[in-house]
């Protein structure tokens, strides 16, 4: 775990450990278990942007695509007796097709990827909403999926909790991720590509098909949560249903160590970011403040954390370079002739 | 002409281990044009960055209209009406051509609101665009115009800033003959109205052409100055060159073998109308020499697949290959060392160890996961064997000296199998030990079977290293030399675009 990972657990013990003070409801079984529900939703698509951002791009668009798969499967079981599985298999490669979309515009085409994606976040948005008519989709009385529901918004009792099983999505999703991006080639290459895509290319390293791929997997991800944020929610009104997620995303991969110039970042700190946005939102409700600040809130914990990270990082700057010059050969003459000319 | 107004006397520069400019003096008087003359690194460029105030001398005097300026800086110089004209133009490209000429001085209307007064914008404008004859109106946005009218644009902007003295840094290099044409009128036009011109070149016809005076700087030292008369190429290139070149050529241990990159009539973007064929050999160490620009650069590019070709092929090893992406020629051991090394050569904030590996990742994983003890002994590896100074291969590469930065760039690709190396600018920005290690490094290669093209700016480096010598210039290659034949003579003679 790097140093940046461990002082956000420390700041989520002690943010934890106030609002269990202020008020003990908070360790409440039931509680926990709905906030961790909440954190394995919200993890997921948190580490589907974070592949994005780790190559240096962005994408705006994760609450329309949670809004308009949602959509899309609840009418695909409910309304047209699909199979839930292949429905399932649908939607993720629905969410797999607007990454490639995305990713080939932003690579192939040279647009921005704020652009493309903020795109995507009106279009999907519409989209939703046209399909709906703009009604509130949902589950028919005595519309029942017993298997489907158990898997998704189901929780297993594990030493007395309720562990939701987004959580062990999570858990899954995260693990696989990290293998991926912390120690598979393909990982490396993320990094390399966020970092400088030149010095990547001049290594041989097919930097657009790295590109695209990071914002595959970001749509195929956000996918799956999409589903299982339909399966917890059970209704969708397309208007509002995952609007602002993608700013969830975002935060919580700032916060977990992601640089928006790209090439960095943990996955345990993108989890950690979640567990942190999730627990504050927890805190604005258990110790009544106004649920209209909810934002301001959480605003306000991300730049403070970011301010501190900036101040830790000027001090280690100052205290390493004193070392670097010790370690290094003795006063190179780094001046080259032709740059004097 | 009236006696100098404008002088540096015994002029230093010194920067860490380099002696820049070694007692220069220049003097210029009114409406003169002088051309300064010299090799890459000869410290022409330096010379000019003191008189445009940008660079502070370590030793010396400069004398203005008689006084001695004991602080001078760019604010200085401006007001003393040196005004320069950049190689690379700063101008504003989302601008129009007046918005450009009164940047930052902006006739201004409207009390606290600071309205830019356009009209008034343009009507101090307009005069100085007729006085050069330029074909641009005020309100001209700057992106449509050429190269050429931009440097038009520098000099507006020089003369609107009442400038007595305009330096220009190779003002034709990117031109056009007809422009160039223009320019040399223009530069006549402002000595008749007593502005001085101070340009440096390589073309030394235009010197013959337009200058008054050429100064020769060779090593950071004046070697001489050519009045009128005594302007002819010959007498030029006699004064460049002579420098003293130690022989420390190591010849290879077996003639080189059969041709395994054979480039044909490759054309690259910088000059779409001329093609370059070479030939390069196995065992051999082939030098590309030429002035910064005549596109040595884009060869290697095009060659590693950076950019494309636009015409012409190549071969290796008799196939002829199509090389698309720098993938692509890796995959057939074609491997390059750019000249930018902190942009494209390294990942500055990857450890020492995952730069050597970034080419080769795959031969490090099994299962598509990193084996990261094997990447880090065979790092240990490269670190003994091209000597790099640094206590653990985990550290940032950013942290480390110039030398020992490019060594790291040769790692990477030593640890796989490299049949062709381009080299670009090898030892740019290294301190002298470690220049010796890495031509150490390029001969063992060599000797090993590899093919390696060398391209440098560095003369002493293409004479002491190579064992056969192409000159580019202006896109094309102008002539090759065979080790009898290596002289500083004939490899300016032929990168200045003249035969032997």
């Amino acid at each position: 775990m790097q140093k940046k990972d461990l002082s956000l657990l420390v700041l989520i013990l002690v943010v934890g450990a106030v609002v269990a003070f202020i008020n003990p409801r908070f360790l409440l079984v039931g509680n926990l278990s709905n906030t961790a529900n909440q954190v394995g939703m919200f993890g997921i698509f948190s580490i589907a942007e974070a592949f994005v951002i780790i190559v240096g791009g962005i994408e705006l668009a994760v609450g329309s695509v949670i809004a308009l798969l949602g959509v899309l499967f609840i009418d695909l079981i409910v309304n047209r007796d699909v199979d839930w599985i292949l429905a399932f298999a649908l939607i993720i490669l629905g969410g797999v097709a607007i990454g490639t979309v995305h990713g080939t515009l932003v690579t192939k085409m040279k647009i921005q990827p704020f652009v493309v994606t903020l795109c995507g976040l009106l279009i999907y948005r519409g989209a939703a909403r046209y399909y709906t008519e703009d009604a509130t989709a949902g589950f028919g009385y005595g519309a029942s999926f017993p298997m489907l529901e158990w898997l998704t918004a189901g929780r297993t009792n594990v030493l007395g909790f309720p562990l939701p099983h987004s959580v062990v999505a999570l858990v899954i999703v995260a693990g696989i991720a990290w293998l991926v991006l912390h120690r598979s080639v393909y990982g490396r290459y993320f990094y390399a590509v966020g970092k400088n895509e030149e010095a990547a290319r001049y290594s041989g390293i097919r930097s657009d098909r790295v590109t695209i791929s990071a914002y595959v997997i970001c749509g195929g991800l956000t996918a799956l949560s999409a589903v299982l944020i339909a399966m917890y929610t059970r209704s969708i009104s397309p208007a509002v249903h995952g609007s602002f997620y993608e700013l969830y995303a975002i935060a919580a991969a700032v916060l977990g160590g992601c640089s928006l110039r790209g090439g960095e970042g943990s996955i345990i700190g993108v989890v950690l970011g979640t567990i942190l946005l999730q627990v504050l939102q927890n805190l604005v409700n258990l110790l009544g403040i106004p649920s209209s600040l909810n934002f301001a809130v959480m605003g306000t914990v991300i730049l403070i954390g970011v301010l501190a990270d900036q101040y830790l990082v000027q001090r280690r700057k100052r205290a390493p370079s004193a070392r670097g010059q010790a370690a290094a050969e003795p006063a190179p003459a780094t001046l080259e002739r032709a740059s004097a000319e | 002409m009236s006696g100098p107004f404008l002088e540096l006397i015994d002029i230093g520069k010194t920067y860490p281990g380099v002696v820049a400019l070694d007692h220069v003096s220049l003097s210029i008087a009114p409406g003169e044009v002088v051309a300064l003359l010299g090799e890459n690194g000869a410290g022409k460029s330096t010379l000019m960055r003191v008189l445009g105030g940008v660079v502070a001398p370590s030793s010396g005097t400069i004398r203005i209209d008689g006084a001695d300026r004991t602080s001078y800086t760019v604010t200085d110089a401006i007001a003393a009406g040196i005004a320069f004209v950049h190689q690379e133009l700063n101008l504003f490209d989302n601008l129009d051509v007046a918005g450009n000429v009164f940047i930052g001085r902006e006739p201004v209307f409207g009390g606290p609101l600071r309205l830019i007064d356009r009209a008034t914008l343009r009507a101090k404008v307009q005069p100085l665009i007729a006085r050069l004859a330029a074909d641009f109106a005020p309100d001209t946005p700057l992106a449509e115009l050429s190269l050429a009218q931009r440097q038009l644009v520098e000099i507006i902007k020089a003369l609107s800033l009442n400038a007595r003295c305009v330096i220009m840094d190779e003002p034709t290099s990117s031109l056009t003959l007809s422009e160039t044409a223009r320019l040399m009128q223009v530069i006549a036009g402002l000595k008749a109205d007593g502005v001085s011109v101070i340009f440096i070149t390589h073309r030394l016809n235009e010197v013959v052409q337009c200058a008054d005076r050429a100064v020769v700087l060779r090593d950071g030292r004046t070697v001489g100055t050519l009045t009128r008369g005594e302007l002819n190429p010959a007498a030029m290139i006699r004064l460049m060159i002579g420098r003293d070149l130690r022989s420390r050529y190591v010849p290879p241990a077996a003639p080189p073998g059969d041709t395994v990159l054979d480039v044909v009539d490759a054309v690259t973007s910088t000059y779409p109308r001329r093609a370059v064929s070479l030939q390069l050999r196995r065992g051999e160490i082939l030098g590309l020499a030429g002035l910064v620009g005549s596109g040595r650069t884009e060869l290697a590019r095009a060659i590693f697949g950076v950019e494309p070709l636009l015409a012409g092929g190549i071969s290796l090893d008799g196939e002829p290959v199509r090389i698309s992406t720098p993938r692509a020629a890796i995959d057939r051991g074609i491997y390059l060392i750019p000249e930018d090394r902190k942009g494209c050569g390294l990942l500055l904030d990857f450890p020492i160890a995952e730069n050597i590996s970034l080419p080769d990742l795959a031969s490090y994983a099994s299962l598509g996961l990193v084996d990261r003890s094997r990447e880090t002994d065979n790092a240990d590896r490269q670190r003994e064997r091209l000597k790099i100074r640094a206590p653990d291969v985990k550290m940032q590469v950013g942290t480390l000296s110039g030398g020992n930065q490019q060594k790291v760039v040769l790692a990477k690709w030593l640890s796989m199998r490299p049949k062709v190396l381009i080299f670009d600018e090898p030892t740019r920005g290294i301190d002298v030990g470690a220049k010796q290690e890495i031509y150490d490094t390029l001969r063992r290669l060599a000797d090993a079977g590899v093919a390696i093209l060398m391209i440098s700016s560095d003369m002493e480096e293409v004479i002491g290293v190579s064992d056969r010598i192409a000159v580019m210039h202006e896109g094309r290659i102008s002539g090759f030399l065979e080790r009898g034949a290596f002289s500083e003579h004939n490899v300016l003679q032929l990168a200045v675009g003249h035969t032997i």
